[in-house]
């Protein structure tokens, strides 16, 4: 590898450049956008959590004694909508993302540092539309807002969410636009497709679909909003249209939506596993591609969501063969990332426990997808606990785990602090321990057949319930843990050398945090992806202390 | 209400020890590669732990032979799972002919059933053991959905249209009834139960309500309360509309020239849009009946055009220019 | 006034922006971000084609009524005034690189006149269509869909729906209400481009635009074909497809 300096230590970065509010709400620096986003997507995981919580107590008793079943209705319905449009589908492209793109491929920011701020404005725009509807009286209708429930029998705030919804949708497809052109047209002299890190590759897959599948949903929340404000009667029966044309329209950009939020999340966990062994990712073409892979068969598996919503018996076998099919790339990637570790150098620190976690829980929710994607078991599955179970897996077990994993792996970057290892090497434990105990309970619970979305339910169910519960309030206290000690550490941590981790990727050869320009000069870049050179013993002195380079 | 198997609902259909087996095997899969995963990671987590802070392992590029093993052997192990699926699916999809009907209508927030014999019940529905069900579904508002889970069926009632669903059941007992569909303030008590019964207590039961109408006498008394006999002869021979004799699964020619079904879905439309496919020969002159028969008495009317008679499908069934319109000749079944 | 900007290794244009390395950089970035801007409106025009497709599928008779009650002559000669929109407006983009800043503006304004002629016909469309009551739903309250329908032996009038067998009014609103749709969400991307061009309209005049730098012009172009493309495919499907000769 070539030899590759680490520039000295300046007093100047992107956080302190400049001071004031002014200067962080007209901000054009993708680092300090990221960190806008880190902020407002930390509240709405915040309103989404109190909306699970009351969720979760409410089942503990099987007769709905703590809420009524409207409010009931809209607790589930709002902690979907919080959670899958403002928190899950911007988690990490719109932070993580956002921040390293550019950094991982050597540019000074991304190719429209103006539009990137402007998907901001208009994802808060998104969010507060939103946030005044939950707060004029909610919305009962489920996150998936079928017709014609939504459209004609719904007495709540039906139009002005789905307008939040269909505002923020705009700046995903703003973000999934500049990550397109950026990896496209602002790579560093020397950064090859090939060489660039799997977090980049997984960015590309998840614009594609971002760009691909979001307009999708805005025409269609559109529809929605004409058909239930002037009964047009292009979704309901009674006037002549159809139903399910919404659930296929719906679905076309919601099922895609599930790799907008896992895809990012497949990414961050290579750079964990291959960083925390020091190993290049084995099958880094086939990891890559498989991104790829994902991002195209995911548009064409919608229809599994319609097994039992009177789509035609043969769509239904060819949706199920395509679903089939896209598990083997997820699959690729699992064995992969196993194989990485063969012969590494592993350490444990908290990142590598969240990127195996997520390994972990990402092959049981994978796997159960199997059962939904098989028709005949599908058929008992579908509307049950088992569905939130599965998907839970995917989107808290895979992208929320690698979310935490990402943030603490690249906390020193952003922050120029280090976390406290400790407390997190505990969270991450709690985080694991509850989780499971949550969701494992919903699998069985779906397979003796409880129903999702029931405020009552039938006394058998209680037990599996009231563990459930139990599990959610151990989660709580997991997430609650980092929340408290990463703001913390923004203060008090550590201060945080350039490379703490001793790794080889471009983010780590600047300064933490960086400067406004990310790098002094444009780096050209000599090695592969993941090339670990030999680490010098006197730079590793000292846990986090100054390494040689800056001293 | 459990099986002898932890973790698993009663199983009380022809068709739900199949789905259990599928079930089982899927289960089987999921727990090897869970464990077999977790055991490689765990193993190599293990052994290849950062013994030197400043130690940096030999690359590996990848295998070729490896990654097309590991794709290959999920993609058969997938397939496999798949056409079971699919088979059992497109089973469960076709009903018997040899079925007795049930006509069900959801509303918010409740399940009506009607028996072919008359009974009609709420939010319970008793059946025989070891007699074919099939259900003919309509909706009255927003879409819900019929889930038993001890049958391991489930379908959509969607408006607008019939959908339907069959069992067997194969166990006397009470079985949960609910719906699966989110469908408003009360959904999670749109709940009921299945009732299955032995045959002799089934017809006892079933006598027990004699004094119900059958669907089918219920339709023709809205036959004639609505006036459809005025167009359609009294006895449904025809005049002004197409005779209605025999036109139950028949080949109706449209005057489009396109030839259609007439089945449930079709003379459902017929009713509420009678626009929609005039019967070749025939004028637009039919009222829609849309807001005026509900889901319920729309089932009725069907029935009663049933009772008149089915064709098998394929028979040509062109009623005759205007002016003649009674039918070829055909002998009722009925 | 370039020497001000300049920087170590190259001369750099005062339209060059810092993050970029040089002026190629940044006109790919641009065009490429107008291309995967326009693949995201494809998406956004396709959730109603398909909606159009399927409709077209299940009620062919009341689309073919429906259609037949368009004005075909209105629509014919706006598609001849948006391709000569389109026209006009390459030769924008052409008179720009080679540097004719009178000939770049006077086809920019050329373009924009002929966008207003095709939105000054959409809305003539539009009245009579609202004269004839075929508003879809509550769309305009107090004014609902209800068209009057063409009897049988009486003189033909062409503000009636001639309604063939198999026809039902209902499902002509269904029509028109995609007709509404699409012409409008296409007539409102007209208008935001009328907007882009007046921003282009007002840098030209001030001469910021030449061979050097020209992007803004370039994928505005793009843009501008974009939204006549749209109307390409929206005048047969929606005019044309299932007329009768001598019907409308």
């Amino acid at each position: 590898m070539e030899e590759f300096k680490v520039p000295p230590p300046s007093k100047i970065n992107y956080l302190n450049a400049e001071y004031g509010l002014k200067s962080w709400l007209l901000t054009r620096d993708h680092k300090r956008i990221a960190l806008l986003y880190l902020g407002s997507i930390s509240f709405f995981f915040m309103i989404g959590g109190i909306y699970a919580m009351l969720i979760r107590l409410e089942l503990l008793t099987p007769h709905g004694q703590l809420l009524t079943s409207t409010t009931y209705n809209k607790v589930f319905t709002q902690h979907g909508i919080i959670m899958v449009f403002f928190f899950l589908i911007p988690s990490i492209p719109a932070t993580l993302g956002n921040f390293l793109v550019p950094l991982m491929i050597g540019a000074k920011d991304l190719a429209f540092p103006r539009i990137n701020l402007l998907s901001w404005y208009i994802y808060m725009l998104g969010g507060i539309v939103t946030i005044y509807a939950l707060l004029a009286g909610g919305v009962d209708t489920g996150w998936t807002f079928y017709v014609p429930f939504s459209t004609t029998f719904s007495n709540s705030y039906v139009v002005a969410t789905g307008l939040g919804i269909f505002i923020s949708g705009f700046s995903s497809i703003l973000t999934g636009l500049n990550f397109i052109v950026t990896i496209h047209t602002m790579r560093a002299p020397g950064m090859t497709w090939f060489r660039m890190p799997l977090f980049i590759w997984a960015h590309y897959a998840t614009s594609l679909i971002m760009i691909l599948g979001t307009p999708v949903i805005a025409i269609t929340i559109l529809l929605l909003a004409f058909e239930r404000l002037a009964h047009v009667g292009i979704f309901d029966p009674a006037l002549g249209g159809d139903p399910i044309l919404f659930q296929h329209l719906f679905w076309f950009y919601s099922h895609p939506a599930v790799y907008i939020m896992v895809l990012p999340g497949m990414g961050v966990v290579s750079e964990l596993i291959a960083n925390f062994s020091r190993k290049n990712v084995f099958g880094y073409k086939f990891v890559a591609f498989s991104s790829l892979a994902i991002a195209i068969f995911g548009f064409l598996v919608w229809g599994h969501h319609l097994f039992v919503a009177s789509q035609s018996v043969y769509a239904g076998m060819i949706f199920s063969f395509l679903s089939f099919a896209v598990a083997i790339p997820s699959a690729v990637k699992v064995f992969n990332w196993s194989a990485t570790l063969y012969k590494g150098s592993i350490s444990y620190e908290t990142p590598m426990l969240y990127g195996l976690g997520f390994i972990g829980l990402f092959t049981i929710g994978g796997m159960t997808g199997l059962f939904l994607a098989a028709l005949a078991v599908d058929v008992h599955l579908s509307d049950t606990y088992f569905v939130i179970a599965h998907f839970h897996y995917i989107m808290v077990g895979g992208t929320l785990l690698a979310y935490l994993g990402g943030l603490h792996y690249w906390w020193p970057k952003i922050t120029g602090r280090m976390y406290p290892e400790g407390w997190g090497r505990f969270s991450a434990l709690v985080v694991f321990i509850g989780f499971n105990l949550t969701f494992l309970p919903q699998f069985v619970l779906g397979y003796m057949g409880m129903p999702r979305r029931y405020h009552y339910y039938p006394e058998e169910f209680q037990v599996l319930h009231v563990l459930s519960t139990a599990g959610a309030s151990i989660l709580g206290v997991g997430l609650l843990i980092p929340a408290i000690y990463l703001l913390w550490s923004m203060r008090y941590g550590p201060i945080a050398p350039a490379n703490p981790w001793h790794l080889p990727g471009l983010e780590w050869r600047t300064q933490s945090p960086p400067p406004t320009e990310n790098f002094e000069q444009t780096p050209v870049v000599t090695w592969e992806a993941y090339e670990f050179a030999p680490i010098d013993e006197m730079e590793v002195v000292g846990r986090y202390g100054e390494s040689k380079a800056e001293v | 209400m459990q099986s002898w198997i932890p973790f698993i609902p009663e199983s009380a259909s022809t068709e739900s020890s199949k789905v259990d087996a599928l079930y089982f095997y899927l289960s089987g899969v999921t727990v090897f590669f869970t464990l077999l995963i977790a055991g490689v990671i765990i193993l190599f987590v293990v052994r290849y732990r950062r013994r030197t802070p400043f130690e940096v392992p030999r690359p590996i590029a990848g295998s070729h032979t490896l990654e097309t093993l590991w794709s290959v052997i999920p993609f058969v192990i997938a397939m496999s799972i798949f056409a079971w699926g699919a088979s059992l699916y497109f089973h469960q999809f076709r009903p018997p002919n040899n079925a007795v009907e049930v006509y069900v209508v959801a509303k918010q927030w409740m399940w009506k059933f009607q028996h072919a014999t008359g009974q009609r019940e709420i939010n319970e529905l008793h059946v025989p053991v070891g007699q074919k069900v099939k259900l003919i579904m309509a909706s009255e508002d927003v879409i819900h959905d019929f889930f038993v889970p001890a049958f391991r069926v489930k379908n959509d009632v969607v408006p607008g249209k019939y959908t339907t669903l069959w069992f067997e059941a194969t166990k006397p007992g009470t079985y949960h009834l609910f719906c699966a569909e989110y469908c408003g303030m009360n959904h999670s008590q749109m709940v009921g139960s299945i009732v299955v019964m032995n045959p002799t207590e089934f017809n006892n039961w079933l006598s027990g309500n004699v004094n119900q109408q059958s669907a089918a006498s219920s339709g023709q008394q809205l036959y004639q309360t609505l006036g459809c006999a005025s167009c359609h002869g009294n006895n449904g021979e025809g005049g002004r509309g197409p005779a209605l004799l025999g036109v139950f699964n028949s080949n109706v020619q449209l005057a489009t020239g396109q030839t259609i079904r007439a089945d449930e879905g079709y003379l459902r439309e017929s009713i509420l849009n009678p626009q929609a496919k005039i019967v070749n020969g025939f004028g637009p002159i039919m009222p829609t009946f849309q807001g005026v028969v509900n889901e319920e008495q729309n089932v009725q009317l069907i029935a009663y055009i049933k009772s008149l008679g089915t064709q098998a499908a394929g028979a040509a069934g062109a009623p005759g220019a205007q002016g003649s319109p009674k039918p070829p000749v055909r002998e009722p079944t009925k | 006034m370039a020497e001000s900007y300049a920087t170590e290794h190259e001369v750099s244009h005062p339209g060059l922006q810092h993050h970029f390395e040089n002026m190629d950089q940044q006109r790919e970035a641009s065009a490429l971000g107008m291309w995967v801007f326009l693949v995201t409106e494809i998406m956004f025009f396709g959730g109603m084609f398909l909606a159009y497709t399927l409709y077209r599928w299940k009620y062919p008779e009341s689309f073919e009524v429906a259609s037949n009650h368009l004005d075909i002559w209105l629509g014919a000669v706006n598609t001849v005034v948006l391709i000569c929109s389109s026209f006009t407006m390459a030769l924008t983009v052409y008179c720009t690189q080679i540097g004719r800043q009178q000939l770049q503006i006077l086809f920019l304004v050329l373009t924009m006149i002929f966008g207003v002629t095709f939105l000054g016909i959409k809305a003539v469309e539009y009245k009579q269509k609202y004269d004839d009551n075929l508003i879809p739903g509550r769309l305009i309250p107090g004014h609902p869909f209800n068209p009057s329908v063409q009897e049988e032996g009486k003189p033909a009038d062409k503000h009636k729906l001639h309604l063939i067998p198999g026809a039902t009014v209902r499902n002509v609103e269904l029509f028109y209400w995609i007709y509404f749709a699409m012409t409008g969400m296409h007539a409102l991307h007209m208008i935001i481009g009328l907007g882009i061009m007046l921003v282009l309209l007002f840098f030209s005049v001030r001469g910021r635009y030449g061979p050097e730098y020209h992007n803004p012009i370039e994928i505005s172009g793009l843009y501008w074909h974009f939204v006549d493309i749209v109307w390409i495919f929206l005048f047969p499907l929606l005019y044309l497809l299932g007329r009768h000769i001598g019907h409308g």
